[in-house]
């Protein structure tokens, strides 16, 4: 059985376990989701308007970036208006050849997530680029390495960004 | 949308990127460290991420939640095929769903009549269904075919890295 379908869609490495979180984890998190305010101490503003003693604050993200909880903490980038370029991308992977192409595409800097997904086109992922030329550049060398066509999908317009989980 | 910046400012982007590609550490005075590494005080720092933010270069310093360890369990990426004519005035309407986290306008591609992608998370399997059926709703007069792509393997996820082999990580 090839190894993808041994594992159920899971962060790698990250606990699978539920969080165990109290009424003031919950206001902390929602509160985060939406970002650090940027004002000269911005910890303190935090503690004040959720009452909280900002230490504590920082201590329960320390916590939740050690178990897993929480992936990342720190500035969203969108590298675009630096002359980066992002695409979704997507290819009919045939089911002998799927691990094969998995591991071709996890060895380049320029992918940054890979999906499988059920559906005629299985292999959905995010290519992220210095330059439009680069990016070009990397879907061609995908198409040969693979010798599968690449549903090259960027976005032409956002409507919406952010990922709000209400806790 | 965006506001220019100027080109050291560019640069200085680029270093903070390569400096908090990790994460922000969780320190007392973020500005500061920040400025520290950048050769410049915390203020300066403090006006440079104001800068930034208003060019979109950065959306938001917040937290990355792990869906999973958080109760999200399941997410689908639905997408439709709209009248091209409708999309600008129902694309907003998509996005601003509660469940809603990233939503975009794409090309249609030969094998691929769908224009408009909305990922939705959720608590349960069965929860996505009756959100797929709200979206649906605001779509339906403009709506020619819609599909949802269910992720069954996480096969790779690291984010944003810059490739620059050999400079300095913090």
């Amino acid at each position: 059985m090839p190894s993808h379908e041994a594992h159920p869609e899971f962060p790698p490495g990250a606990s699978e376990r539920e969080a165990r979180l109290d009424a003031m984890d919950r206001r902390i998190l929602n509160r985060l989701q939406r970002g650090l305010p940027l004002v000269r101490y911005p910890w303190e503003a935090l503690g004040a308007e959720l009452g909280l003693d900002p230490d504590h604050i920082r201590a329960r993200l320390a916590d939740w970036l050690a178990n897993g909880t929480l992936t990342r903490f720190g500035p969203m980038f969108d590298i675009e208006p630096l002359g980066g370029a992002f695409t979704l991308a997507a290819m009919s992977v045939p089911e002998d050849r799927f691990d094969t192409v998995a591991g071709l595409l996890r060895e380049m800097p320029e992918v940054a997530h890979n999906y499988r997904r059920e559906h005629f086109w299985n292999m959905w992922f995010v290519l992220a680029c210095e330059s439009p030329g680069h990016l070009d550049r990397t879907l061609a060398a995908i198409e040969a390495a693979t010798r599968l066509t690449v549903l090259n999908l960027p976005k032409d317009e956002t409507y919406h960004v952010g990922l709000h989980l209400p806790l | 949308m965006s506001v220019c910046i100027s080109p050291s400012e560019a640069r200085l982007a680029r270093r903070l990127i390569e400096l908090c590609q990790a994460g922000l550490p969780l320190v007392e005075d973020p500005w500061a460290w920040i400025g520290s590494s950048l050769g410049c005080g915390a203020e300066d720092a403090l006006a440079l991420l104001r800068r930034l933010q208003e060019a979109g270069i950065i959306r938001r310093i917040a937290t990355v939640p792990n869906h999973y360890r958080l109760g999200y369990r399941h997410n689908g990426m639905t997408v439709w095929d709209v009248e091209d004519e409708a999309l600008a005035r129902l694309g907003p309407q998509v996005g601003a769903l509660p469940f809603v986290s990233h939503c975009y306008r794409r090309p249609r591609r030969e094998g691929w009549p769908y224009n408009l992608f909305a990922m939705i998370h959720a608590r349960s399997a069965s929860e996505l269904e009756p959100q797929r059926a709200r979206i649906r709703a605001l779509l339906e007069p403009a709506l020619q075919a819609e599909d949802m792509l269910i992720s069954s393997h996480i096969l790779k996820k690291t984010g944003l890295r810059l490739p620059h082999p050999g400079e300095n990580r913090c």
